[in-house]
């Protein structure tokens, strides 16, 4: 079973998209989309980079590293802008968390 | 993010330009799959037609099949397996694998009352992604009294408990009416306790089925206004839990509902016999000629250029007080079927517009009925309809 429905993102949680959300490419439109019970988001590019760092493995403090190094920007202003995206995906209910690491 | 209804917006329903003499419309994000219109339950508001396919004039398994592909490949990317019930079907689970292979995302619409543990188990394994279960009431005897079907409330309690141990997000779909909106609050913790995603508050739209059957459902304007405060109190307490998405009867309401998106604008079905549909009632305006899948076309050729859909696209159809109305790309004169059924033509203001000359008249008429003593149901079967006995069953 997945985790609890409604999660609180924070610096160590390790987010992933339920089974129930797919993150896809359309090819028809040429857009990234999520696909979810009668919805499809929109994701841009940014939420869609975060959400293929969001592997289960990952945190958020750590996902939040790789953008920092990536784009040469500030860590805590890329840390909250990411929290605040999943957080708002978490409340629509398309974002579950990994609780225990089988490792 | 924005976060996008089926129907969609049309940011993302448009396609690239295509060449259709016709006006450009994209393919739509969803598709409605009515794949059988046999069903065990007989409820009174049932949105098929009131002529409904026989099994006879079913698409095959095959049939359906290439549908799913072809669907796939013109850029579709959610299907509604709807029916009737979806479970008649034998070939059910084939037919989501193959959805899923083809990279579909597959909802399952369902009354519940025909699935197994097992069979739900094969679905999931399937692919299947979300899972939405009708539900008549809150308890056995009004809910099995409305759906016509004894028993059947508490199979679905069971049905949609093997959902969530599935895994599988489940939405309950609560058709709401006068004799049985009383049970709303106890609707929405229904939903709570079978641990759902969403809810949909669908109050009847009154048309086919629902029509013959108005005077027994039309609810009060006072009952209204409580659903809808109960509704927005439910949200706001629920946030993050439970998603609730409403349907009002437009009757009420001064403005009509942009149905469908508009007309060809974002929304098509495909009904059991394969005719492809701008709506799921769309067959009860006579005069049209749909076009099938078992025909020539392609479905995008269909969707683009087909005379059925050309017919109501836009508002170069419009008449009087629609033509020159302000709100005209806004809700596009509301719903055709519903304009067709209450003033025979298609092409007038949907009468749910209070600038529709009839809205007055209607209005009324079904004050008058929600006030009136009618109780009993016209069941839905293939017969054409049997009027429910004096003791209710």
């Amino acid at each position: 079973m997945a985790g609890p429905r409604h999660i609180s993102v924070s610096e160590a949680s390790r987010p992933v998209l339920p089974r129930h959300a797919k993150l896809k490419y359309d090819e028809t439109r040429k857009v990234w989309v999520i696909l979810a019970p009668e919805r499809v988001l929109a994701p841009d590019e940014i939420a869609v980079e975060v959400l293929q760092l969001c592997n289960g493995e990952r945190n958020i403090g750590e996902v939040a590293d790789q953008l920092a190094a990536k784009y040469a920007a500030p860590r805590e202003a890329i840390l909250a802008d990411v929290i605040a995206m999943l957080q708002d995906l978490a409340d629509k209910g398309f974002l579950t968390e990994i609780r225990e690491k089988t490792s | 993010m924005s976060d996008v209804t089926i129907p969609p917006s049309d940011s993302l329903a448009v396609l690239e330009k295509q060449r259709s003499t016709a006006e450009t419309f994209g393919i739509p994000l969803a598709v409605l799959l009515e794949i059988t219109h046999r069903c065990p339950l007989q409820c009174p508001y049932c949105s098929n037609p009131v002529e409904l396919d026989r099994s006879g004039k079913e698409l095959t398994t095959d049939e359906w099949k290439k549908v799913l592909s072809e669907l796939a490949e013109i850029g579709v990317l959610q299907v509604h397996f709807s029916g009737g019930e979806p479970t008649a079907r034998k070939d059910l689970v084939e037919l989501v694998k193959h959805a899923s292979d083809a990279g579909l995302y597959t909802n399952l619409i369902t009354s519940a009352v025909l699935l197994t543990r097992e069979k739900l188990s094969d679905l999931a394994d399937a692919g299947l992604c979300h899972v939405q279960i009708s539900f008549q009431g809150i308890e056995e005897g009004l809910a099995d009294r409305v759906a016509g079907y004894k028993g059947g409330h508490r199979k679905k309690l069971d049905v949609a408990k093997w959902t969530r141990e599935l895994d599988l997000p489940l939405t309950v779909n609560a058709v709401m009416h006068r004799q049985n909106l009383h049970q709303l609050p106890e609707v929405i913790q229904m939903a709570l306790d079978l641990d759902a995603d969403r809810l949909e508050v669908a109050n009847v739209q009154y048309y086919g089925w629902a029509l013959k059957n108005r005077a027994a459902l039309m609810p009060t304007v006072a009952q209204l206004e409580e659903c809808t405060a109960i509704v927005e109190e439910a949200r706001e307490r629920l946030k993050g839990r439970l998603t609730i998405d409403y349907v009002v009867p437009d009757y009420y309401a001064l403005r009509p509902k942009k149905c469908m998106g508009g007309w060809g604008r974002q929304f098509f079905n495909i009904s059991p016999a394969g005719k492809v549909l701008p709506c799921h009632a769309a067959e009860s305006i006579t005069g049209l000629d749909f076009e099938s899948v078992r025909s020539n076309h392609s479905i995008a050729w269909i969707w683009q250029n087909s005379e059925a859909f050309n017919r109501y696209r836009g508002t170069g159809w419009m008449k009087e007080p629609c033509r020159t109305c302000e709100f005209r790309e806004i809700d596009f004169g509301g719903c055709r079927c519903q304009a067709f059924a209450l003033t025979g033509d298609a092409a007038n203001t949907d009468p749910a517009c209070a600038l529709s000359p009839l809205h007055e008249t209607i209005f009324k008429q079904a004050e008058a009925e929600a006030e009136g003593e009618t109780s009993r149901f016209v069941y839905r079967n293939f017969a054409g309809g049997t009027l429910e006995s004096e003791n209710g069953t």
